[in-house]
C-alpha cells in the first residue's frame, strides 16, 4: 500500500452477497433488500445486489454445509446455524452473541389457521386431537417452524393440570396421528392447507397465517390463538467462511445490523413479525397482534440441548412418529 | 415404431364397429381429461387477470434469468448428449465386446434412478464435504448451486434419449452397409457420415426433440442442485414452483404456460417430421 488510502469499498465497487432464508421470510427480504441497498448507496458507497434463497430452514442450512456460497444466513431457528457452524466452521460458534437480541431481529410466534367460521371448533392445542380434526404442518426434521410448532405443542401439554414429560410425550403423539401430510417447508404446508383444500388447522408461523389471509382472503380463513404458544426466534449470522474480499464483508455486516434499524424493524411489523423497535413503525401494524403466553426456547434448554433431545437421530420426534 | 405402422391403416382388427368406435372414444375422453384440461387450465390461469398481466409478469428480470438460464442448459446439455447418445449406440450397435450388456444396463440408469437421487449423488460428489468438492473450492471452480451443476444433472437425466431411441434402429440395420463401405476402402469417419448418419437422421432428431423437452422440464435433479438463487440458478420449473409459493399465480402460471408452449413446439416438431417423412421413417426403420 505505497500510495496508502485504503478505502474500504470504493463508490464504483459492484458487490453481491446471497442471503440463505426460510421459508416464509420471502416478503419481508424483498422489501428490506431494497431499502438496504438504497441505504447503502445513500451512504456513498457503490451499488449492492443482494441474492435470495428461500427453502425449509433445515434444508437451507444443509445446502450451506454443502457448499452454497451464502454470505449471510437467516434462518428459522439458532440450530440450523449452529449446524453449519459446527460441520463447516465458516460461522465462529459464539455468533449468537454478535447482534442484539440473541441475533434475532424479529421475532415471531405460532398460531393456528383454520377455515372460515371455525367449523371445527378448534380454540387451543387440545382440541387438534378430537375425532375427524386434520391439522397440517411440516416435517421437523426439514423445517424450522414445524420445531417450533412441535414445541409449542409440548409446552401446552407440559403446562397442563398433571402434566409431565410422559403427558406431553403422549399428547404430541397423539397429535402427529391427525397429521395427514408433512411437507418439507412452512410455504409448502400453507399451500396444502390454503390451495389444495387438505385439512382442518393449519399450525403456521403468525406472519405466514396473517399473509395467507391477505394473499386469499378473510373470507376463507380465520386466525386462533392458542392459550399457550413459543416465542420464536429467527435469527440471523454472517457466514465468515464464505466471505471473498473487504468490500463484500462491509455489505454482509451492515445489511446484518441494519435489520436492527428503525426503518427495518418497521417493514418487519409491517410483514407480520414481532420486532423489536416500533419508533419508525405503522402503530397499527403494532397493535394488531394479540398478547399471547410465550414460551422462550430457554425453557427446553436453549436449541443447543432440544435439537438432539426432540428432533435429532433416535429422538422424541422419531420415536413418537415411527408410532404412527 | 407402432405408430407409423399404423398409419398405414390396414385393418388388424376383426371387433364390430360398435367395439372399436368406444374403444376410441374412451381413449379420447381419457385424453381429454387427463392431458388437455390441465394444459387449458394452466392457460386459463396465466390469463386469469388478462394479457397485459400475463406479459407484464414474464417480462420481470426474474422471469426472464429463468427463460434464459433454461433455454441455455438445454442448449448445451442436449447436443451433448446427443454426440454422447451416437457414440454410445455406434459403439453397442457396430462393435462386439466385452461388457456390452453391462454398458446398455448403464445408459438406461438415468431412468431408473429417481431425479432426486440423482441431484443429490452430485452434490455427494461435488459438494463441499467430499475431496473432489474441497478440491473444486480450493481452486475456485464452482459446480454445485450454480450453472455447471444444473447442467450436469439435466446431462444425467436426460442421457439416455438419444441413445435410446438409436439402438433398436442401428441394430436392425446391422452392419452389412458400413462393412461394403469399408471394403470400397471409405475410412472409418467417411462410413460413419455417409452410411451410419444418414440411416439414422430420423431418429437421431426424434431422440434429440425428446430429450430437449426433458431438459427444459427437468425438475427433481435440477432442484436439489440448484441452491434456489433467485435470478441466478433458477430455472424455468424451479422459478415456477416458487412463484405458486409466493402466492403469484398469473406470474407462476404464465411461466408455465411458456414451459408448455416450448413443449408444445418440440411435440409438433415431432409431428412435422412424423408426417413429411413418414416414408422415409417406416423406411429405415423397417430396413
Amino acid at each position: 500500500m505505497a500510495f496508502g488510502g485504503t478505502a474500504p469499498a470504493h463508490a464504483q465497487d459492484k458487490v453481491e452477497i446471497l442471503n440463505v432464508s426460510y421459508d416464509p421470510t420471502r416478503e419481508l427480504y424483498r422489501d428490506y433488500n431494497e431499502l438496504f441497498a438504497k441505504w447503502w448507496e445513500s451512504q456513498g458507497h457503490g451499488t449492492v445486489t443482494m441474492q435470495q434463497s428461500h427453502g425449509g430452514s433445515g434444508g437451507q442450512a444443509r445446502a450451506v454445509i454443502d457448499g452454497l456460497d451464502a454470505q449471510v444466513v437467516t434462518l428459522a431457528l439458532s440450530a440450523d446455524i449452529d449446524a453449519i457452524a459446527q460441520k463447516t466452521g465458516k460461522i465462529p460458534a459464539d455468533w449468537q452473541s454478535k447482534l442484539p437480541h440473541n441475533a434475532s431481529p424479529y421475532t415471531s410466534t405460532i398460531v393456528f389457521l383454520v377455515r372460515k367460521g371455525n367449523p371445527k371448533g378448534i380454540h387451543d392445542w387440545g382440541d387438534l386431537v378430537k375425532d375427524g380434526v386434520q391439522v397440517v404442518t411440516p416435517n421437523p426434521k426439514t423445517s424450522g417452524g414445524a420445531r417450533w410448532n412441535f414445541l409449542a405443542a409440548w409446552a401446552w401439554a407440559e403446562a397442563q393440570p398433571g402434566g409431565t414429560e410422559e403427558t406431553a410425550k403422549a399428547f404430541v403423539h397423539d397429535l402427529y396421528t391427525h397429521v395427514p401430510v408433512l411437507d418439507s417447508g412452512a410455504r409448502g404446508s400453507t399451500t396444502t392447507f390454503t390451495q389444495r383444500g387438505v385439512g382442518d388447522v393449519l399450525l403456521a408461523w403468525e406472519n405466514e397465517a396473517y399473509l395467507a389471509i391477505i394473499e386469499l382472503g378473510a373470507d376463507k380463513f380465520e386466525i386462533v390463538v392458542p392459550s399457550v404458544s413459543m416465542l420464536a426466534e429467527p435469527p440471523v449470522a454472517l457466514v465468515e467462511g464464505n466471505i471473498h474480499s473487504p468490500g463484500q464483508k462491509a455489505v454482509a455486516e451492515a445489511y446484518l445490523e441494519h435489520l436492527y434499524s428503525p426503518e427495518a424493524q418497521a417493514i418487519a411489523w409491517k410483514h407480520y413479525y414481532r420486532a423489536w423497535h416500533t419508533s419508525a413503525a405503522d402503530p397499527k401494524d403494532v397493535a394488531r397482534f394479540p398478547d399471547i403466553n410465550r414460551v422462550s426456547i430457554s425453557h427446553f434448554g436453549g436449541w443447543a440441548e432440544a435439537q438432539p433431545r426432540f428432533f435429532g437421530d433416535g429422538g422424541v420426534f422419531d420415536q413418537i412418529y415411527s408410532g404412527n | 415404431m407402432s405408430d407409423v405402422v399404423l398409419a398405414q391403416s390396414t385393418p388388424v382388427t376383426t371387433e364390430p364397429r360398435l367395439t372399436r368406435h368406444i374403444l376410441i372414444g374412451a381413449v379420447l375422453v381419457l385424453i381429454m381429461v387427463l392431458l388437455f384440461a390441465p394444459l387449458i387450465a394452466v392457460f386459463a390461469e396465466a390469463l386469469a387477470k388478462g394479457w397485459m398481466a400475463s406479459v407484464g409478469s414474464l417480462a420481470s428480470p426474474d422471469a426472464r434469468s429463468a427463460i434464459r438460464l433454461t433455454l441455455t442448459v438445454a442448449a448445451i446439455a442436449v447436443p451433448l448428449n446427443a454426440v454422447f447418445g451416437v457414440a454410445a449406440a455406434w459403439a453397442i450397435t457396430k462393435f462386439d465386446f466385452r461388457g456390452k450388456a453391462f454398458l446398455i444396463t448403464l445408459i438406461d440408469l438415468p431412468f431408473s434412478v429417481s431425479p432426486v437421487v440423482a441431484g443429490l449423488c452430485l452434490v455427494l460428489l461435488c459438494g463441499a464435504n467430499s475431496s473432489l468438492g474441497a478440491w473444486l473450492i480450493a481452486h475456485d471452480v464452482k459446480i454445485v448451486f450454480a450453472f455447471p451443476g444444473i447442467v450436469l444433472a439435466t446431462m444425467f437425466v436426460t442421457f439416455p434419449f438419444v441413445a435410446r431411441e438409436l439402438i433398436p434402429v442401428m441394430v436392425e440395420q446391422g452392419r452389412a452397409e458400413e462393412e461394403a463401405a469399408l471394403t470400397l476402402g471409405a475410412s472409418g469417419w467417411r462410413a460413419f457420415f455417409t452410411v451410419t448418419l444418414p440411416n439414422v437422421r430420423w431418429a437421431l432428431l426424434y431422440g434429440v426433440l425428446l430429450c430437449n423437452a426433458r431438459a427444459m422440464g427437468e425438475f427433481g435433479a435440477v432442484a436439489v442442485i440448484s441452491g434456489k438463487i433467485r435470478g441466478e440458478t433458477t430455472t424455468m420449473p424451479i422459478m415456477i414452483e416458487m412463484l405458486y409459493n409466493e402466492y403469484l399465480s398469473v406470474a407462476a402460471f404464465s411461466l408455465a404456460a411458456v414451459l408448455a408452449f416450448l413443449a408444445l413446439v418440440t411435440l409438433t416438431l415431432k409431428s412435422l417430421l412424423e408426417w413429411r417423412h413418414a416414408d422415409l421413417l417406416a423406411a429405415t426403420r423397417r430396413h
